[in-house]
């Protein structure tokens, strides 16, 4: 019979979209924020009964406290956490610009902590604290880099895998951290160091200056700069155009007289002495210790971090905002409502998923099937 | 001259209230009080969840408000909360994990008003800071009882003839070679010797506080190699599961296993910080000094023992527990006496332990007093870290 030969439409029609103009795009994406904030909230009262109202407030208040005498000690801790993030999220790019899968942020932050803590644990009171400040530098530079570089070279020389190989330099790293962490622990058999220099004489021995009577003050302005620096340096200069081109296609950079090798190398270099560097902000200018926990996971958070803000700096501030002003709402709720850390991470994730969808909305026209039925012959079959 | 007099008095009342308070502190009235806790994880830790609901119950029961952070991790961000806690209102601030104590001395440096006091740190009495406090508890008393139920049972598979007396093998995971974990498994040890003297025993580290994978393996390696009776310091599950699974009986620690090893699970011991809570906010309320050092025993409550599971422990256990204890709390009972150990082959006369800690791990006191190691009493972290016969450190 004739009915047969009736065509259906599929239920969804995927198709891709014409570039929008930006502003529609930063409308879908807000929109696309606030729907899911909205849905985080509504599933919170479903599933804990907690107040909506009270929840978004105390998780927008862990960040930005209403009381005055609280706002300083709430918003200078979460603004040094972001900078620490942006900063990780700065170094990886570099090499995510060239199709270099580097998760290797981890480790060469912990080196660069432990070149850090190398210093001032050995040093203090050998020479003076100016010198001691500079050979952390150096030597949390260093740490960092080599870090980065032992990839790079095993990539550009014999074609390893970098995923591979930097994730597992990872944990060589931890494991030397624990070593150093052994070696140097105080007391005997805790296997814990403690704050580097804390008592007597040495005490402040290695740290960073604190500027301006803040001590947050000296991780966000780096952080700052390097935003800037990153952002000229990827779009704006030589290096930067070289790593894209080698991102796009390796025949195009040799065709063009890049020497890949040469860039993979560099830039490597480059990442993992930016890692190092926020290991040195972390070891000598907030915790002044060294454990294996320090990085804390958020060499990882940083690669997603860059990817959310699609390796352009300025909007890796808005990106490392997000996950951090959820990190601190998460705790806050935790003690308020005794809801369990989980449960933030839960809405994190929900958070997260919302935007990525966002990013296939503006990518993306979705048509849902019409009611109508497409006339016989009229579509073509497939 | 009578008004002289008079006033010369009320002068002198006045200077000695002044200096009185000055000594002691002003008390703090409850409606003023609020205590902060900081926790190194949440209630999914058993370590943590023994403080947590330490915690709750100690300031319910003295009618206090009491704010708890969870999940501080042992850095800067100890420091950023004890901030967050004082900005707050909180008159005392407590933390749960040795490494945050670094960060509470800076915190207690930049409020001196304010007391903090931390569990299992050991500077207090050499930091030299007024609103600075340490505890801890006479652990190893509860370790000696549940050594005494482990002993026991040594002795029913000896009569059974499961085991020869030769074999009384006991296995012991520890986390680090620290003195904590060294005193803790020392006197269990003195504890199942103390009844079954034929028994030796194995430890192994695992390097870490909480490595479920690493903690189980470690108690399966120790039985493959032997070892009929284990007993852990740790904090996961680790260890309890593997001797459920290989059938052998398992002496635990921070509170009861036995919902997962009904078959395997004796006794627990577990340090119960409500009593140590309480006093500080009694301390605070009174205007009273908190000492630097304060150590719980049986007698303050603060050493406790878990419900005996028959299934596993020998018979006569809770009579034989209930009499040592007896001893014990009125000092007939020690747990270090040198007699009942020896070093090398001699019994230790002479002992000088690193109990003021300043990094030089030289020891500078002397510990042994009235033929005892007179453990937390110089301060009240433990510091015995002798290695007795009769154990054996594996991998060493």
């Amino acid at each position: 019979m004739a009915k047969s030969e009736e065509k259906r439409e599929p239920l969804l029609h995927i198709s891709a979209r014409a570039p929008m103009p930006w502003y529609f795009s930063v409308a879908v994406r807000l929109s696309c924020i606030i729907v899911s904030l909205l849905f985080c909230t509504l599933l919170t009262w479903l599933i804990t009964g907690v107040d909506p109202i009270a929840f978004s407030v105390t998780v927008f208040q862990a960040s930005f406290p209403a009381k005055a005498a609280m706002f300083g000690i709430k918003f200078w801790p979460m603004l040094r956490d972001l900078s620490i993030l942006l900063l990780l999220a700065l170094a990886v790019t570099p090499a995510f610009r060239m199709r270099f899968w580097n998760i290797g942020a981890e480790g060469q932050t912990l080196m660069g902590c432990l070149g850090a803590a190398a210093c001032m644990k050995l040093l203090a009171g050998v020479i003076p604290n100016e010198w001691i400040i500079v050979c952390e530098v150096i030597a949390a530079l260093l740490a960092g880099a080599l870090w980065g570089l032992l990839p790079a070279i095993f990539k550009a020389h014999f074609g390893t895998n970098e995923t591979l190989f930097t994730l597992m330099m990872n944990y060589i790293a931890t494991q030397l951290v624990a070593f150093f962490c052994i070696l140097w622990e105080n007391p005997k058999g805790s296997g814990t160091i403690g704050i580097i220099n804390q008592n007597g004489a040495l005490r402040g021995m290695g740290w960073l200056p604190v500027i301006g009577g803040n001590k947050y003050l000296l991780t966000i302005i780096v952080a700052g700069a390097f935003t800037l620096l990153m952002y000229f340096y990827l779009y704006r200069s030589k290096q930067g155009f070289e790593l894209s081109v080698v991102g796009e296609s390796e025949r195009t950079a040799n065709y063009l007289g890049i020497k890949v090798r040469r860039v993979t190398i560099r830039t490597m270099i480059l990442s993992g002495a930016l890692c190092g560097l926020t290991g040195l902000l972390l070891t000598a200018g907030e915790n002044h210790t060294l454990t294996t926990t320090l990085a804390g996971g958020r060499g990882f958070t940083a690669v997603m971090v860059s990817w959310l803000a699609k390796f352009n700096p300025f909007i890796m501030i808005l990106a490392s905002f997000l996950l951090v002003f959820m990190e601190k709402g998460a705790g806050d709720i935790a003690t308020k409502f005794s809801l369990n850390k989980s449960f933030s991470e839960i809405l994190t994730g929900i958070i997260l998923f919302f935007i990525i969808a966002s990013d296939f909305f503006i990518r993306y026209k979705v048509r849902f099937r019409h009611g109508a039925k497409i006339p016989e012959g009229g579509v073509s079959r497939v | 001259m009578k008004k002289l007099v008079a006033l010369l008095l009320t002068l002198a009342l006045c200077i000695g209230c002044t200096a009185a308070f000055a000594l002691e502190g002003q008390p703090v009235a409850k409606e003023n009080m609020k205590v902060g806790f900081i926790f190194l994880h949440d209630e999914n830790s058993t370590y943590d969840l023994n403080f947590i609901n330490a915690a709750i119950e100690a300031c319910e029961k003295a009618g206090v408000p009491y704010v708890l952070k969870t999940n501080v991790p042992e850095g800067e961000e100890c420091f950023d909360t004890a901030v967050e806690l004082v900005a707050d209102g909180c008159t005392i601030i407590f933390a749960d994990s040795f490494g945050h104590e670094p960060y509470m001395i800076e915190a207690a440096m930049q409020f001196p008003d304010v007391e903090f006091c931390h569990a299992t740190g050991t500077r207090a009495h050499t930091q030299g800071l007024p609103n600075y406090h340490n505890a801890f508890a006479s652990i190893y008393e509860g370790r000696y009882l549940a050594g005494i139920a482990a002993g026991l049972k040594l002795n029913e598979m000896i009569e059974a003839g499961t085991i020869t007396p030769e074999q009384a093998k006991v296995g012991y995971v520890g986390a680090y070679p620290y003195a904590e974990v060294k005193s803790g498994y020392t006197s269990f040890f003195l504890g199942v010797r103390s009844v079954c003297p034929s028994a030796t025993m194995e430890v192994t580290f695992t390097y870490s506080w909480y490595d479920e994978a690493m903690e189980k393996e470690a108690a399966t390696s120790l039985i493959n190699n032997g070892c009929v009776l284990i007993s852990q310091h740790a904090d996961s599950m680790g260890a309890p599961t593997a001797c459920e699974d290989a059938g052998v009986p398992n002496v635990s620690y921070n509170g009861s296993t036995v919902a997962a090893c009904p078959n395997t699970f004796i006794v627990s011991s577990r340090i119960n910080w409500a009593p140590y809570m309480t006093f500080i906010i009694e301390c605070t309320i009174n205007g009273e000094a908190i000492p630097a050092d304060w150590t719980g025993t049986i007698a303050t409550g603060s050493v406790e023992l878990s419900e005996i599971n028959e299934t596993a422990a020998a018979p006569g256990t809770v009579e034989k527990i209930e009499e040592v204890k007896a001893g014990l709390a009125d000092g007939s009972v020690k747990v270090f006496d040198t007699a009942a150990f020896t070093v090398n082959g001699e019994t230790v006369t002479s002992y000088l332990a690193d109990v003021d800690d300043m990094g030089d791990f030289q020891g500078e006191t002397e510990v042994i007093k009235d033929g005892c190691f007179a453990e937390s009493e110089f301060r009240s972290a433990p510091y015995f870290d002798l290695t007795i016969d009769g154990i054996t450190i594996l991998g060493q």
